[in-house]
């Protein structure tokens, strides 16, 4: 009925997460030459160890169809919600918005 | 095997695979609203560093790394253990599910006792906004700021700690339930779902810790 996961997946999820957060760590000691591009290369490690936890440690990559749609909608929604939300503080000042 | 009741097949369910099925998609609903609650405080962070981003760089440089790192990677331990006790049950395996449920119990009790340090420290060294927050020692302009990011900081972690705080709790029932042996290969939904609820946890301080520890270090 359901999809039990081999031990070896587990670990080598594990492996990966923990060899991530050393590269973070070393990544965030490293001068890119700009801030952006530190946060950018943190970011993107940070949602890879997020995607490895839902996939394997939330089955997600096993799930029904129905369970990977609740589990995406999630991901969606605040995605939206950053994007709006950034339009406006990143814009306001230079359309003039009055008043402020 | 097939038991009803509590700890078995609910009346309202034609089997348990529907049953099942039913209990992720409840709590993957939960989850995904969990997103929007942290997305909410992640968005506050992004724009008072999007327009104070020396303050926040001094800010993080004030949290020490290493208790970070420590606690993510007792996370992650905790992570690999949850998924393995909801193995152990799949498998019918008592003993390795009681196990792997006190080792995830041994970690989040960690977890907190390292957060309990950090805070203490920042309690002595006064940096804990509407409480003791003092930014004349420091070697900054705009103290105020710095005192912002503080005030993220403990919004942040203190919402994820209360998190961790409730999975405790679960965890406190779950581990007697386990000994008695209520979860079988049929029927062990309870111990899934608090497995997703604690990966979630661990996710959010997946982005916790770079975005508040590492961005001081270069």
């Amino acid at each position: 009925m359901e999809h039990i996961t081999p031990t070896r997946v587990y670990v080598l999820v594990l492996i990966a997460l923990l060899f991530l957060t050393g590269v973070t760590v070393l990544a965030a000691k490293i001068d890119f030459g700009s801030h952006v591009i530190n946060n950018i290369v943190a970011i993107a490690i940070a949602v890879t160890k997020a995607t490895l936890v839902v996939l394997f440690f939330m089955h997600v990559y096993y799930s029904s169809p129905m369970v990977r749609f609740y589990a995406i909608a999630g991901a969606v929604w605040v995605f939206i919600f950053f994007v709006i939300g950034f339009t406006d503080y990143v814009f306001r000042g230079v359309i003039g918005i009055p008043g402020i | 095997m097939h038991r009803e009741g509590i700890y078995g097949l609910h009346e309202q369910f034609e089997d348990l695979a529907q049953q099942k099925e039913s209990s992720l998609i409840g709590m993957w609903a939960f989850v995904a609203q969990e997103v929007l609650f942290f997305g909410g405080a992640f968005f506050t962070y992004a724009v008072y560093r999007f327009m104070y981003p020396e303050a926040f760089s001094y800010g993080s440089s004030l949290l020490d790394v290493r208790f970070g790192a420590f606690n993510t990677v007792v996370l992650l331990l905790s992570s690999f253990t949850v998924a393995m006790a909801v193995r152990a049950a799949q498998l019918n395996d008592k003993k390795q599910l009681v196990g792997f449920l006190l080792a995830t119990l041994f970690f989040a009790s960690t977890f907190m006792g390292i957060k309990y340090i950090e805070y203490s420290s920042k309690y002595e060294h006064h940096l804990i906004p509407g409480i003791n927050f003092d930014g004349s020692h420091l070697d900054f302009d705009n103290p105020e700021k710095v005192e912002l990011f503080m005030s993220i900081y403990f919004a942040l972690t203190g919402l994820h700690g209360l998190h961790v705080l409730v999975g405790i709790l679960i965890l406190l029932w779950l581990i007697p339930v386990s000994i008695k042996g209520r979860f079988t290969s049929s029927y062990y939904f309870p111990v899934e779902i608090f497995g997703l609820y604690w990966h979630f946890v661990d996710i959010v301080w997946i982005f916790l810790f770079p975005l508040l520890y590492l961005i001081g270090v270069s």
